[in-house]
């Protein structure tokens, strides 16, 4: 079959700005993007550069945007993006700058891997292995499918305005030391999580989730890593003082108060979180954003209180 | 120009093994890497790592017997015996680097069966072992602020007064030429799959570290064993792991047959690969098979068991052929998969050239012979990754201050500008597909004397067509455009040795399976078959087999 591929180009060496180049291959029905580039590559264009290796999912190395959203070109059929023969739109990973063509500079992705201390840390060398459950192992094994391709950090929203955030693929991998029974760093390692750029950065948009390749789940390792980290007493955080509100004020309310929200979480004695929210605030208003000071009070709000406060009760009974 | 005592080519997990050994052993140590190491095809082996663990009734004189009976009995004994002694402190060091492999349940590691042994020792992390000690293995390198050149691309290495000193590479995001000098190097470089076509093997793996060790005057040992995995894909050659035999899998013939039985009746499934092989390509020969495959049929294991211990499996046979394995049996196929052949090295990996040292599958200890066992490569990987950075220390500390000539640099600055310069010709792909084709007829499951031949004279031919390949690419930053020409070249010496290997060796002995020469002849040939460079041509000869305790008998799965 016929395929259209329209690939983002770059090069650096040229002084021209990034352009698509439109390609147009014979293909067999069950080719993935990869054996497609690989053969514009190979018979049509020798200057088009992309990395890949393995071509079984397993190297990590082919994440690339499709149609708008980061995916291991070498677990994707064409077929299965262009079932009518569309074309398929080929860019290089958002978040990452550019070296060429389809090839990004992944050297803030390591650093952050780097940054949180990424091999186990026990205080003894046993003699033989360490006693642990299969439980807790097979459950490392969803973080240990990690292959660190990038599509989670490719496509993070938090990332997007904030580069300095650990981000999803290496918050994942932490996860993997968090919950590993033999690491005897944990509360070390959830302190510096909860810091800034940590864990409560994350958004919470749920995207690295739908494009991980490996169904890694970057988002919920985070998740969790914020009540571990509460359960170990880290509770000096907006984010942390941000759920509490929130909680507090649906139980009280039946619906959220975000004036309140806003001032709890920042902290009531955070002199200059408040001066910054106070500017917020004042922009908010001439713009007419501004919530109501006192929340308005929904018909049935016995209801959902109650809904709250039982959710609580069975909470503490577990 | 940068020096380091000790300079290791490739980040799999023979190169970062012996990394992280010469840091612990206070060596200036620098890794160069063509591509970042967790993208190595370390990661590729999907079963497990062998091990005899003597505290639970083991013992690794069964596992050295098992692997000595796979290699067909052209392992050297006293290397087998080296692998299998160390196997079980190599697998406690990675469980407690950090390594997740499955318990039993009491918490201690556990096992599943692999092919060719009657004992479960083989202990893995799902269908991911390869990939999880790889991603371990960096994170020691990590630990330990191992110092990486990444994406740089070896070239040459370079002699001095007969000795290694060091290599010349490029910065492949740059281009950037450089001449790294170190008074050892370990080539730890992997495979050279993408010689045929198609292969189980990464893209990556093209034999860099062979033609490297060969064009410097190191032989390569019996480059014509070459491993025939029994379960990979039609078309793209991907692999579905021997775990699925070891964990009870069926193969099937298209009368629906467990054609095994004929075989290997002991050993059904989980006989040698070799064995497997032969049997799967007769039945597809003799007309049991469905387009030029049979079946492996996980059904009876159900679907939980198939997920949590499979996983990949599944994930390969979903994403590339659609198949629930728990609901259809899947077509396979014999496919290329592995090279038992490689640079020759004694005990401590170190090659005939003074300084230069090989672990890992480029490497010929020789452990695996004649047929690699399945989940012995892994093994292989870390315990002479280990012992090659160990054994360099000593020569190190002996070795003389290096002075390189920095001319060395500007001619091969020439070499690689003038082949830049080429006018428009082929394309390196075309020549590359053209070796595959023609490697992959003759030198397939079943070989003879017409099928060698014909390889030998099309690859001299082709051979000869090399200067006519051009690069498009003319630029500096990532130009895989030339990086894949001067592959090729790496990969046309191997082929060429292949060949020669092949038509070296006048029996049928594991995987190298001659149709006019169908039994093995131990009068003869209980030699390794060596290929070398003597000028431009490739000269071979043989050498003994080392037999300690374990004479050679007939062998019967």
């Amino acid at each position: 079959m016929e395929a259209q591929i329209k690939v983002k180009r770059f090069n650096p060496e040229n002084g021209a700005k990034p352009f698509f180049q439109d390609y147009s291959i014979d293909v067999s029905e069950d080719s993935t993007i990869l054996d497609g580039l690989i053969k514009i590559r190979e018979e049509q264009d020798g200057t088009l550069a992309l990395r890949c290796s393995c071509r079984a999912s397993i190297c990590g190395s082919c994440s690339m945007k499709v149609n708008g959203s980061a995916k291991l070109v070498c677990k994707t059929r064409i077929k299965e993006v262009s079932p009518q023969g569309e074309t398929v739109t080929v860019e290089p990973m958002g978040n990452f700058p550019v070296i060429k063509d389809l090839v990004t500079e992944m050297d803030s992705f390591w650093s952050k891997v780097k940054s949180i201390d990424p091999y186990v840390k026990t205080n003894f060398e046993p003699e033989a292995e360490h006693i642990a459950s299969n439980e807790s192992m097979t459950h490392l094994l969803g973080v240990m499918n990690c292959i660190m391709c990038g599509a989670c950090v490719s496509e993070c929203t938090a990332l997007e305005v904030d580069s300095t955030f650990t981000g999803p693929a290496a918050l994942a991998k932490a996860y993997r030391f968090v919950a590993d029974p033999r690491d005897e760093d944990k509360k070390e390692r959830l302190g510096k999580l909860n810091e800034s750029s940590g864990v409560w950065d994350c958004s919470r948009c749920l995207a690295c989730v739908e494009v991980c390749p490996k169904d890694v789940a970057p988002m919920e390792r985070i998740v969790k890593m914020r009540d571990l980290a509460i359960e170990e007493g880290y509770t000096n955080t907006s984010g942390y003082r941000h759920t509490e509100s929130f909680s507090d004020s649906i139980k009280k309310h039946g619906r959220l108060d975000e004036t309140r929200l806003a001032l709890e979480s920042t902290g009531l004695l955070n002199i200059s979180g408040l001066i910054d929210l106070a500017v917020i605030g004042i922009k908010s208003l001439f713009k007419g954003k501004i919530p109501p000071p006192l929340p308005h009070r929904p018909k049935e709000a016995d209801k959902v209180t109650n809904i709250a406060k039982r959710l609580d009760s069975e909470e503490s009974e577990e | 120009m940068s020096k380091h005592d000790l300079l290791i080519i490739g980040a799999g997990l023979a190169g970062l093994r012996a990394a992280v050994e010469g840091v612990r052993q206070g060596l200036n140590v620098a890794v160069i890497t063509k591509v970042h190491p967790v993208r190595s095809h370390s990661n590729a082996a999907q079963g497990g790592i062998n091990a005899a663990l003597t505290d639970r009734g083991d013992d690794w004189r069964d596992h050295a017997l098992a692997t000595i009976k796979g290699s067909d009995y052209l392992a050297d004994q006293d290397a087998v015996e080296v692998m299998c002694r160390e196997a079980g402190e190599a697998i406690i060091e990675l469980e407690n680097m950090g390594v997740i492999f499955s318990r039993d349940e009491e918490g201690k590691l556990g096992t599943r069966a692999f092919g060719g042994q009657k004992k479960a020792r083989t202990y893995f992390v799902g269908a991911i072992t390869g990939s999880a000690l790889l991603h371990v293995l960096y994170e020691q390198s990590v630990k330990y602020n191992l110092h990486i050149y990444e994406e740089w691309f070896v070239t040459k290495l370079i002699k001095q007064d007969g000795k290694i000193a060091g290599a010349i590479a490029f910065d492949i995001k740059t281009g950037q030429m450089e001449l790294i000098t170190a008074k050892a190097v370990v080539l730890a470089t992997g495979g050279a799959g993408r010689v045929f076509e198609p292969s189980t093997n990464a893209l990556i793996c093209t034999g860099d570290g062979l033609s490297l060790a060969m064009q410097v005057g190191a032989p390569l040992m019996d480059t014509e064993m070459i491993q025939y995995h029994p379960t990979t894909l039609a078309g793209n050659g991907i692999l579905l792991s021997e775990a699925a035999r070891g964990d009870g899998a069926y193969l099937i013939n298209s009368e629906g047959d467990r054609f095994m039985e004929k075989y290997a009746p002991d050993y059904m499934e989980l006989a040698s690969r070799d064995v497997v092989s032969r049997a799967e390509q007769t039945e597809i020969d003799e007309g049991r098979g469905v387009d030029g495959c049979v079946y492996l049929d996980l059904r009876h294991l159900g679907k939980k068991f198939i997920e949590e211990r499979l996983g990949y499996l599944q994930e390969v046979a979903l994403e590339f052929r659609g198949i629930d394995l728990s609901e259809s049996p899947i077509p396979i196929k014999p496919g290329m998969h592995y090279i038992m052949g490689g640079i020759k090295t004694d005990l401590n990996g170190a090659t005939n050239i003074p300084g230069l040292y090989a672990a890992g599958e480029c490497a010929n200890v020789s452990v695996h012979g004649a047929n690699r066992l399945g989940a012995n490569s892994l093994l292989d990987t870390i315990v002479f990754g280990r012992r090659a950075a160990v054994n360099s220390v000593e020569y190190i500390k002996s070795a003389s201050p290096l002075d390189v000539d920095e001319r060395e640099l500007s001619k091969e600055k020439s070499r690689i500008q003038n082949i830049l310069d080429r006018p428009k010709g082929m394309r390196s792909a075309e020549l590359r597909n053209k070796m595959g084709t023609v490697m992959t007829k003759g030198i397939g499951v079943w070989r003879d004397k017409d099928s060698i031949a014909e390889a030998i004279t099309k690859m001299k031919h082709l051979r000869g067509q090399l200067p006519n390949v051009f690069i498009e690419n003319k630029g500096k930053v990532f130009n895989t455009d030339l990086v894949s020409y001067l592959e090729l070249e790496f990969m046309v010496d191997v082929a060429e040795s292949i060949c020669h290997g092949a038509d070296k060796r006048l029996e049928s002995r594991g995987a190298h399976f001659r149709t006019d020469m169908k039994s093995r002849n131990d009068s003869e040939w209980l030699k390794h078959t060596l290929v070398q460079f003597a000028g431009e041509e490739l000269n071979t000869t043989t050498s003994d087999v080392t037999i300690t305790d374990w004479q050679p008998t007939e062998r019967v799965y």
